[in-house]
C-alpha cells in the first residue's frame, strides 16, 4: 500500500479538455471533430487501466496543483471508488458519442459543436469530481459539470428546454451554494480540514446537533444525487435529447451526486463515526428510503417513457444512499457496485427510449402495444436493461443488490432490507408489463406503426452494446467486487 | 530612488494631470499618452513597493523631508506605505492604467467632441484615490478624498441627460460625507492634538474611552459609508454610475467606494484598535444587520432593473455590505475576507464594467431586451462577462469564491448566521441574472446555424477595448488561484497582528 506521486490523474482529466478544444476548433469537419473523441475517449480508458493494477493493489495515486487556502489544495487522490467511477463514466462516453452522430446528424441538429464541446467538458468534470482529494476540489468541480451541462440539458432552445434548463440550474446550483457549500466552510472552520480521510475529519465530542445540521445540509446540497424533495430538476432535465439524458442524467451526473455523498459519509463524516452515531445514520437510512420508495411509486404513474427512467433514476440513487448509510462492510461494497451496474442498466434504458422515438416517434408508453416485434433489437435491449436495473440475474444488478441486502441485514438497520426487496418489486412493476406489452399484445393503431423499422446502424449499435454490458458485468463481478472491497479496505477500519 | 517610490506613485498621475490639462489646450492629442505614461509609471512603482514592503516591512515617507519627526507630536507630512496600503495601491493603479487603455475608442464615441479635458479629469481621480491610499494623515485623507470627489462629480456631469441631476444628487450627497468626516476628525483632533495616524495609534489606546473620542469614531465612520455607498446611504451611487459617461463608471465603479472601505478599515483598526472595535458591543451588532441589509436590498434592487448599468449599480451596493459586514465581524477570516474582498471586488467590478461598455459600444445601451442575439454578436465580450458574472456569483476558482469563503469563515466563527445566509442569497440572485442574461442572448433567439434562420453578423468591440476586458477577467481567475499566496504573504501583515498570533 503505498501512495505515488504521478501526474497521470492530470493527464486523465485533461485528455478530455484538450479534446473538447479541438472539437471547438475543428467544428467545420464533423467527421474529424468526432474522431477526436474516439481518440481522446481511448487515451483516457487506456490512461485509466494503467492505473488500475496499482489501485487494486491498494496504492493511492496523488497529484497536489496548488494550495488554494492553507491545507486545503487543488489536488487529486485516485483510489478504488474514484476509478471505477471514472471508468464507468468514459467507457460509457464512446457509446454514447456513436448514438448521439446517429441520432443528431440525421436530424441535421442545430449547434452540434456545442454539443459535443460541452459534453467533453461535462466529462472531464466527472472524472474530476472522482479524482478529487478533499471537497474543495469536488466542489470545484461538481459546479464545474452543472453548469457545463447547462448548454446541453437546454440544447433544443425552445420554452420547454429554457424552463427545464432554469430548473435544472435553480436546483443544482441554488443547493449546492445555499446549503454544501456553507456546510463545507464550517466543517473547514471547526477542524480545519477537508481532505477525505479514513474516520473522517470530526474531532471526538463534536456535538451530534452540528453533525446532524451538517449531515443534512451536505445530503440536500448535493442535489445531483436526486433525495427528496430536491429531484424534480431530474425530470424536468428529461426535454435534453436522449443522449444527454443516458450519460449525464443517468451516469455522469447524477452519480457524481451521489459520489459527492459518498465521500461525504465515508470520508469527510467517517464510517465509524456513522454506525456509532445512531441518528446520523438514521437520518440517511430514512431520507434515502423514502426516497426511494415514493419516486418508484411515481415511476408507476409516469406515461412518457423517459419520465417515467427519470423516477426510476432517483430511486436507484437512494439504493447507493442508504447503502453507504447502512455503514456496513457489504452495504458500502454493494452501495459502489451499484454505481457501474445501474449506469450501464440506465444508459441502455435511456438510449433505448432514444431508439424508440427515432424508429417511430413514440414517447410514451401507452403507445408501445406490440412495438417488440417490429424492432425486436431494440426491444430485447431494453428488456435486458431492465432486468438489470430490476436487479434480476444474469444481468450486473443483482450482485450489487445481492450485497445491499446482505449489507442491510448486517446493519443496525434491518427494515432496510424490506425497503430494498419492496422497491425491487416495484421496480419489476414498472418495467416488466411495458415489456411484455411491446412484445405480446397487438399494436393498438396498426397503421400508424407499420412504417417503424429498426432505426440506423448507428443508433441501435452503441444500444447493444451496454445491453450486453449488463450482461458481461454480471459475468465479471468478481473484477469489480475488488474494487468494491479495496474503497471498503481503505475507509472501514474495522 | 527606491526611497521615493511612495511618492512616485502620487506624482505620476498628478503631473499627468496637470500638464494634461495645459496639453488639452495646446494640443489635446497629448494628453491621453501623457496620461497614460503616469498611470504606468504610478503602477510600476506600487508593484515595485509590493514586494519592498512584503520583504522589509512599512516604509515612511516624510513628504520634503520637513516638519519635526523626532519630536512627540508630528507636524510634517507623512505617507506610510504598510502592506494594506500596497495591495490598495496597485490595485488602483493597476485598474486605472487598464482601464485608460481600455477607454479611448469609447471615450472618442461617447464624448465625440467633447472629450479635451477628460484624460486630465481621470488622472485627478486616480491621484485622489491613490492619495487616500497612501496618506498617513486623516487630515490629508479629507484633502484627497475630496480631490476624487470633485474630479469624479465631473467625470460623471460629463455624461447627457440626466447625468447633471445625478452628478448634483452625488455632489450634495459626498460632500455631506465629507464634512462627517472632517467633523469627526475635528473632534479626533482636539482631543490629542495630533492628525498622524501613527501617533494616534499610539495615543487612542492608552487614553480612557471617552465620549469626544466615540463622537468622533461615529462621525468618521458616517463620512465614510456614504462615501462608499453603504447602505442606507446608497441612493446616489446608482443614478450617478449609470448616467455617467461609459468610460467614467469604468474607472469609477471599481476603484471609488472600495477606497473608502479602505478608509474605513484603517480608522477602526490603524487610528482605532481592535480592541476598540471589540469594545463597542452596542453597535457591532448593529453594523453587522446593516451589511446584511445593504447586501439584500442591493441584491433585490439588482433583480428589479431591466438596464445592466443598474444591476451592476446595485451589485456595487450590495458587495460593500460584504466588506463592512467582513470588517465589523473583527476576527481573523472576516478581515481577511474583507481585505482580499477589497482586491477582488474592485477586479471583478472593473471586469464587468468593461463588458458592459463594449456592449454598449456596439449596442448603443444596455437594456436587458436589447441584449437578443448579443452572444452571437459579441461571443468574446459575453465570454468575458459570463466569467466575470461567475466571480461575482462565486464560482470556484475565480477570486469571488474566496473572498466569499473566508467571509462566511469568518460569519460562522462568529455566529453571524444573518450574514451567512445574505451573502449566499446574493449569489444566488447574481446567478438568477446570468441566466436570465443567458436566456435573452443566446437561448430566446432563433439559432443561425439552422437553416432558414436570419444570420447574425459579428459584430465584435474593437480590439483595444477587448483586450484590456478579456485580460481583466482572466486575471479573475489567476486572481483566484493565487489566494494561498496573496493570503499568506500579503494580507496575513496587513490584519491587525493582535488576530494572526
Amino acid at each position: 500500500m503505498d501512495t505515488i506521486h504521478s501526474f497521470t490523474p492530470v493527464w486523465v482529466i485533461l485528455t478530455s479538455s484538450v479534446a473538447a478544444l479541438l472539437i471547438a476548433l475543428l467544428g467545420r469537419w464533423p467527421n474529424l471533430r468526432e474522431s477526436c473523441i474516439f481518440v481522446a475517449a481511448v487515451i483516457k480508458l487506456g490512461l485509466l487501466l494503467s492505473l488500475a493494477p496499482g489501485v487494486l493493489d491498494g496504492d493511492l495515486y496523488e497529484f497536489e496543483v496548488m494550495e488554494l487556502l492553507p491545507n486545503v489544495s487543488l489536488a487529486f487522490r485516485v483510489d478504488a471508488l474514484g476509478l471505477l467511477f471514472a471508468l464507468v463514466s468514459v467507457s460509457l462516453w464512446i457509446p454514447t458519442t456513436i448514438f448521439s452522430m446517429g441520432l443528431l446528424r440525421p436530424l441535421k441538429s442545430h449547434a452540434q459543436t456545442r454539443f459535443f464541446f460541452c459534453f467533453a467538458i461535462a466529462i472531464s468534470s466527472a472524472v474530476g469530481v472522482a479524482f478529487s482529494a478533499n471537497l474543495l476540489t469536488l466542489f470545484l468541480f461538481y459546479e464545474a459539470l452543472s453548469l457545463s451541462t447547462y448548454p446541453l440539458v437546454t440544447h433544443h432552445q425552445d420554452d420547454d428546454a429554457i424552463k427545464g434548463g432554469r430548473k435544472y440550474l435553480t436546483y443544482l446550483l441554488g443547493t449546492s451554494v445555499a446549503l454544501a457549500l456553507p456546510a463545507m466552510i464550517i466543517v473547514y472552520q471547526k477542524t480545519g480540514s477537508l481532505d477525505f480521510a479514513n474516520g473522517g475529519v470530526f474531532a471526538d465530542g463534536t456535538s451530534t446537533t452540528l453533525l446532524v445540521v451538517l449531515l443534512v445540509m451536505f445530503l440536500f446540497g448535493f442535489a445531483k444525487a436526486g433525495l427528496m424533495p430536491f429531484h424534480t430538476w431530474l425530470p424536468g432535465a428529461m426535454v435534453a435529447p436522449a443522449p444527454v439524458s443516458a450519460l449525464l442524467h443517468a451516469v455522469a451526473v447524477v452519480k457524481v451526486g451521489v459520489f459527492s455523498i459518498i465521500r461525504v459519509l465515508t470520508g469527510i463524516f467517517g464510517v465509524d463515526l456513522l454506525a456509532n452515531t445512531p441518528s446520523l445514520s438514521t437520518i440517511v437510512c430514512v431520507l434515502a428510503g423514502i426516497t426511494l420508495i415514493v419516486a418508484s411509486l411515481i415511476a408507476l404513474t409516469q406515461d412518457n417513457i423517459k419520465s417515467r427512467l427519470a423516477y426510476s433514476t432517483i430511486g436507484q440513487l437512494s439504493y447507493i444512499i442508504l447503502g453507504v448509510g447502512l455503514a456496513t462492510k457489504s452495504g458500502i461494497a454493494g452501495a459502489t457496485l451499484h454505481i457501474p451496474m445501474h449506469a450501464f442498466g440506465k444508459i441502455t434504458l435511456f438510449l433505448c427510449a432514444g431508439a424508440i422515438y427515432q424508429a417511430c416517434g413514440a414517447k410514451c408508453i401507452s403507445q408501445m402495444h406490440g412495438m417488440g416485434r417490429k424492432i425486436p433489437l431494440t426491444m430485447t435491449a431494453f428488456f435486458i436493461g431492465s432486468l438489470c436495473v430490476i436487479g434480476l440475474p444474469p444481468t450486473g444488478g443483482f450482485v450489487s443488490k445481492w450485497y445491499l441486502l446482505t449489507g442491510s441485514l448486517n446493519s443496525g438497520q434491518q427494515w432496510a432490507f424490506a425497503v430494498f426487496l419492496t422497491s425491487s418489486l416495484l421496480n419489476a412493476a414498472y418495467f416488466l408489463p411495458f415489456v411484455y406489452k411491446a412484445f405480446f399484445s397487438s399494436p393498438s393503431d396498426e397503421a400508424k406503426w407499420e412504417s417503424a423499422k429498426e432505426p440506423p446502424l448507428l443508433t441501435v449499435v452503441p444500444v447493444l452494446i451496454t445491453a450486453m454490458g449488463c450482461v458481461l458485468l454480471f459475468f465479471f463481478s468478481g473484477k469489480l467486487y475488488q474494487f468494491a472491497d479495496k474503497f471498503v479496505e481503505l475507509y472501514v477500519s474495522k | 530612488m527606491t526611497g521615493q517610490l511612495p511618492i512616485i506613485v502620487i506624482l505620476g498621475p498628478l503631473l499627468a494631470a496637470i500638464l494634461a490639462a495645459f496639453t488639452a489646450w495646446l494640443r489635446p492629442k497629448l494628453s491621453y499618452p501623457l496620461v497614460v505614461l503616469g498611470l504606468a509609471i504610478s503602477f510600476t512603482a506600487a508593484l515595485k513597493l509590493v514586494f519592498i514592503v512584503a520583504d522589509e516591512g512599512a516604509k515612511i515617507y516624510w513628504l520634503g523631508n520637513w516638519g519635526n519627526q523626532n519630536h512627540e507630536f508630528v507636524v510634517g507630512i507623512q505617507i506610510t506605505v504598510d502592506n494594506l496600503n500596497t495591495l490598495l495601491l496597485t490595485t488602483v493603479s493597476g485598474i486605472a492604467l487598464l482601464t485608460a487603455l481600455y477607454a479611448k475608442r469609447l471615450v472618442e464615441t461617447e464624448l465625440a467632441g467633447r472629450q479635451r479635458y477628460f484624460y486630465a479629469l481621470l488622472s485627478l481621480l486616480v491621484t485622489g484615490l491613490l492619495g487616500i491610499s497612501i496618506t498617513g494623515d486623516i487630515f490629508n485623507l479629507y484633502v484627497f478624498l475630496e480631490i476624487a470627489a470633485l474630479s469624479s462629480y465631473a467625470l460623471i456631469a460629463y455624461g447627457k441627460g440626466r447625468a447633471y441631476m445625478a452628478s448634483f444628487n452625488y455632489l450634495i450627497m459626498g460632500t455631506m460625507g465629507a464634512c462627517l468626516y472632517l467633523l469627526g476628525v475635528g473632534f479626533v483632533f482636539i482631543k490629542h492634538g495630533t492628525l498622524n495616524i501613527d501617533n494616534l495609534s499610539e495615543i487612542i489606546p492608552t487614553l480612557d474611552p471617552s465620549q469626544a473620542l466615540f463622537v468622533g469614531f461615529v462621525l468618521i465612520l458616517l463620512g465614510v459609508w456614504v462615501k462608499m455607498a453603504f447602505f442606507p446611504f446608497h441612493g446616489w451611487l446608482p443614478n450617478a454610475y449609470t448616467h455617467a459617461p461609459t468610460a467614467s463608471a469604468a474607472v469609477l465603479a471599481p476603484l471609488a467606494t472600495k477606497v473608502a472601505v479602505y478608509a474605513m478599515l484603517r480608522i477602526m483598526f490603524t487610528v482605532y484598535s481592535l480592541d476598540y472595535i471589540n469594545g463597542l458591543t452596542g453597535i457591532q451588532p448593529i453594523v453587522l444587520y446593516l451589511s446584511t441589509a445593504a447586501i439584500v436590498m442591493g441584491s433585490f434592487f439588482s433583480l428589479t432593473q431591466t438596464n445592466l448599468k443598474m444591476i451592476a449599480c446595485y451589485f456595487i451596493i450590495s458587495e460593500i455590505g460584504y466588506m463592512v459586514g467582513g470588517a465589523w465581524l473583527a476576527n481573523r477570516p472576516g478581515l481577511t475576507g474583507a481585505m482580499y474582498h477589497l482586491v477582488a471586488d474592485a477586479a471583478m467590478t472593473s471586469a464587468l464594467f468593461m463588458a458592459i461598455g463594449c456592449i454598449v459600444y456596439r449596442l448603443g445601451q444596455a437594456q436587458l431586451d436589447d441584449l437578443k442575439g448579443v452572444f452571437f454578436k459579441m461571443p468574446v465580450t459575453m465570454a468575458a462577462f459570463v466569467v466575470t458574472m461567475a466571480a461575482l456569483i462565486g464560482v470556484p476558482p475565480t477570486c469571488g469564491f474566496f473572498s466569499k469563503w473566508y467571509l462566511i469563515q469568518g460569519a460562522a466563527e462568529a455566529g453571524v448566521w444573518h450574514f451567512v445566509a445574505a451573502l449566499l442569497l446574493s449569489s444566488l440572485v447574481k446567478a438568477i441574472i446570468l441566466f436570465r442574461i443567458i436566456e435573452i442572448g443566446y437561448n430566446r433567439v432563433a439559432h443561425p446555424a439552422i437553416e432558414g434562420n436570419p444570420a447574425i453578423p459579428r459584430n465584435e468591440a474593437p480590439l483595444s477595448m477587448l483586450i484590456p476586458t478579456v485580460a481583466m477577467t482572466l486575471g479573475l481567475i489567476a486572481l483566484g488561484l493565487a489566494t494561498n499566496t496573496l493570503v499568506n504573504t500579503i494580507i496575513v501583515n496587513a490584519v491587525p497582528a493582535a488576530l494572526t498570533q
